[in-house]
């Protein structure tokens, strides 16, 4: 069985998939490169912020402040050599680092998305996909390969099936299957689409979304992977991100994902848009048939047990809600990096108060006086947000004169349409806690039960 | 044949879950017979038509009225025409309060509540200004030397009573320089709002009934955006909060409230500005007892959906709540915040549970975004 995994794993394929995926996916981040900068977004996420929430762990990650727009001309820079295949391994660590740092600086703007770029680049700095259609193969034969170890590709295809199935196992929910929640809120607010807009004022409309998105995600892996299958799963990966495309603001993810799954299809495909390519950019000579086989060097060895240890860690880390007591949805505890997307609809309000205990006086703070409109906007529904938040403004009335500043907070969230429910125990002082991996015995139970995954 | 093997479970599945979904339709019985449908464009003309316009018209015959007065007082500053502009002021002020919220479209272009309600207002500067005859009440560094709360000053504070302030505007030595400056602030007042109302009548009251969408520039959405940053900041802070001392380390700021000279004042302006805002929410019309499409039947119309909790119920329940606390309160907030502030902060309170109501659930339940141009979802 083992044998026959690695055998498979190891057989030599035509490396035009994973050369067009290059291609593509460093296309793909010049564009989002350029638009980030151009949109105005370096300098209002990570210039004018003065004060950044930090991810767990990575709090050294500081923002550069006017530097940052260097990160943004390294990813660039990086993305063109990825495109190209042009010092493909250095551009590959280059973009993986300088994308994921700008990532980490603040974890306000997390999606799911850009997590999903950081690790497709990190793969990719592993994968040989300079090896054929890249400036690298052309100057250098010995790096030149026309076949790939069947691995290359797989691994590529095996995250994108990672996404694609828990982001189904998710949907898997009360909410989203028998309540129709929270599409039931969102479809029908996108009345003005032209014929979906009234369809979407119709209950069942709600209901036949959120079933066949769960079922699209759980089958889509599936239906890629089988040759006689994967027109119509193509087919239904362009329907249904368009649809998202239309619905909701997600920018350049569907097109991500669109790009990212036509490497599940048959090298002849990816060789036609390679010539093509050639075509248009008078590219010359084809490249002359070499095989890279798979050698047991402790190099290939070590990047093996790379591959053991990341895949272990993708299929593993989204399920440690299962820790956590209470609902995953309320504590939010274990939400991030596992592929939950636009699972539920959060309304929240939060409002700090700072007590002096040497008299007793208090006073509200204006959170918009230290936050922008987007960290309010995350804060007000997430707890490790609320806890950081309450010590930085614990350091700031320290040094306004305050020798031990308690911070209490009125916290309610109102989670898929349920009614505003206090969220944060009002009569903790914040900052006797810090934040951890345990549970956060300071957020009021939820009280109801989700049921699902 | 693999395909059809697949794609059958598929499609069954599909149409069994639109079964569960009919099968769970809920009848609540609406007695508007449309209730499968919410038009917002209608929402939208009905805040045009019969609400923001009609209040701006309310304003503007207000100004006018204030502006007239204010000619009167000037050409012969008696002490009767001075009474009567005291009146138009306070008549002209109430009513503000109820084109407040609208910051958006021609009022938003020409900041207007800057200029009109900037408060407290910085009598230093005014007091130099008539002096020095050297103003420009276009600068738009100059609003709070103008606008009603400059008015409050001049016609209630500048000395100590009546037959002072009086002898201001005729024997003092910049009497005629006085005249002029309250000319000015009266005029730019009216302007202000005249040039507002003709904006909305000639062209504004289309560009926002046909910008009927929901995307993050809609009308609905700016509208909703406007609508609770006026209850939050400008309602419960600016007229309960900040003079209560609710933002600055526990001390009471008495003379941050609305209406600082005149102060029997400041209850009624929150209490209009509190009804006023409720209406907005109901739909309920300026002039005519009526009301039609609004926030309270968009809730309405989508709780029939979610069943869930009566939410516009609850948020009108809670408007009246903070409307007794401050009922309650002795009108003239300076003094109530010197003597007891601590009803003050209940009355802030109140507020604040509605901004729970406002700024959470309701934003939620009509999916809204709560500041425009967020970036990318996921």
């Amino acid at each position: 069985m083992i044998n026959s995994i690695l055998t498979y794993l190891k057989t030599p394929v035509k490396a035009a998939p994973l050369a067009v995926f290059r291609v593509l996916f460093g296309s793909l981040m010049l564009y989002t490169t350029l638009r980030f900068v151009l949109q105005g977004w370096v300098d209002k996420y990570y210039v004018q912020p003065q004060f950044n929430f930090k991810y767990y762990g990575f709090e050294f990650v500081e923002s550069l402040g006017e530097y940052t727009y260097l990160l943004y001309v390294v990813s660039f820079i990086a993305a063109l050599g990825i495109t190209l295949g042009y010092k493909y391994r250095l551009s590959a660590i280059l973009f993986f680092l300088s994308f994921t740092y700008c990532e980490l600086i603040d974890k306000t703007y997390y999606l799911n998305h850009y997590y999903f770029v950081s690790i497709i680049s990190l793969l990719l700095i592993f994968l040989p996909a300079n090896s054929y259609f890249s400036i690298d193969a052309k100057k250098n034969k010995r790096i030149a390969f026309s076949m790939i170890p069947r691995y290359s590709i797989f691994a590529i295809q095996f995250m994108l099936s990672i996404v694609y199935f828990y982001a189904g196992l998710a949907k898997i929910n009360s909410e989203w299957l028998l309540e129709a929640m929270p599409l039931k809120i969102w479809l029908p607010s996108r009345y003005d689409l032209p014929v979906l807009g009234d369809l979407f004022q119709m209950e069942w409309m709600h209901y036949v979304m959120s079933w066949s998105g769960m079922l699209y995600d759980l089958s889509i892996p599936f239906l890629l992977f089988y040759k006689r299958t994967r027109l119509l799963a193509f087919i239904l990966v362009v329907v249904f991100h368009i649809m998202t495309r239309v619905l909701f603001p997600i920018g350049i993810f569907p097109y991500v994902m669109i790009c990212s799954t036509l490497i599940f299809f048959d090298a002849s495909f990816h060789e036609k848009i390679i010539r093509f390519l050639r075509k248009i950019f008078r590219i010359k000579p084809q490249q002359e048939v070499s095989i890279l086989n798979w050698i047991p060097t402790l190099k290939n060895k070590l990047i093996a047990g790379f591959f053991i240890l990341f895949f272990s860690f993708q299929l593993i880390f989204p399920f440690r809600h299962l820790l956590y007591p209470d609902e995953l949805f309320w504590t939010e505890e274990g939400y991030r990096f596992s592929w939950r997307v636009m699972l539920m609809e959060k309304g929240g309000y939060v409002q700090f108060k700072v007590v002096n205990p040497e008299n007793g006086k208090w006073f509200y703070v204006e959170n918009y006086e230290f936050l922008t409109e987007y960290q309010q906007k995350q804060m007000r529904i997430q707890p490790d947000f609320i806890l950081e938040f309450a010590h930085y403004l614990e350091d700031y009335y320290k040094q306004k004169g305050i020798d031990d500043p308690e911070i209490y907070v009125n916290s309610f969230i109102a989670l898929n349409g349920r009614l505003s429910k206090r969220y944060i125990n009002p009569d903790i002082d914040l900052t006797e806690f810090e934040d951890t991996w345990q549970h956060k015995e300071w957020i009021l139970p939820f009280d109801e039960t989700i049921y699902g995954f | 044949m693999k395909i059809n093997k697949l794609i059958l479970p598929f499609i069954i599945l599909v149409i069994s879950s639109t079964f569960i979904a009919c099968s769970d339709d809920d009848s609540n019985g609406d007695d508007n017979g449309n209730a499968n449908n919410f038009d917002r464009s209608l929402m939208l003309v009905n805040w045009a038509d019969n609400i923001i316009i009609p209040s701006y018209e309310n304003f503007s015959n207000e100004t006018n009225t204030l502006k007239e007065a204010s000619d009167a007082f000037v050409d012969d500053p008696s002490m009767e025409n001075l009474t009567s502009l005291r009146e138009e002021w306070e008549e002209a002020y109430i009513s503000w309060q109820n084109v407040a919220i609208f910051n958006i479209g021609p009022a938003q272009d020409v900041v207007m509540r800057s200029f009109l309600n900037t408060y407290p207002t910085n009598t230093t500067n005014i007091e130099s200004f008539i002096e020095n005859s050297n103003y420009n009440l276009l600068d738009p560094n100059l609003n709070d030397e103008q606008g009603f709360p400059a008015l409050d000053y001049l016609l209630f504070g500048a000395a100590e009573n009546d037959a002072q302030i009086l002898e201001l505007y005729t024997t003092a030595p910049n009497a005629d320089n006085r005249r002029q400056y309250l000319e000015d602030v009266v005029n730019r007042i009216n302007s202000l709002s005249s040039d507002v109302l003709q904006a909305w009548e000639t062209s504004y009251r289309d560009v926002f009934v046909e910008n009927s969408g929901s995307s993050a520039n809609s009308s609905t959405n700016r509208m909703a955006n406007v609508f609770m940053e006026y209850y939050e900041v400008r309602l419960r802070n600016g007229k309960i909060g900040f003079p209560a001392g609710v933002y600055s380390g526990g001390d009471p700021q008495p003379r941050l409230v609305e209406a600082l000279y005149n102060k029997d004042l400041s209850g009624r302006l929150s209490l209009e500005a509190l009804r006023a805002h409720q209406d907005f929410f109901n739909g309920t019309a300026a002039n005519v007892d009526s009301s039609a499409e609004s926030f309270a039947d968009y809730l309405d119309f989508l709780n029939t959906m979610k069943e869930g909790e009566n939410l516009s119920t609850l948020i009108n329940e809670q408007y009246e709540v903070s409307e007794s606390f401050i009922s309650a309160l002795n009108s003239n907030f300076f003094e109530q915040i010197n003597t007891d502030n601590t009803s003050m902060l209940q009355a802030f309170e109140s507020l604040q549970d509605n901004v729970v109501y406002l700024k959470s659930d309701m934003f939620s339940a009509l999916s809204i975004a709560l500041e425009f141009d967020s970036g990318d979802g996921d």
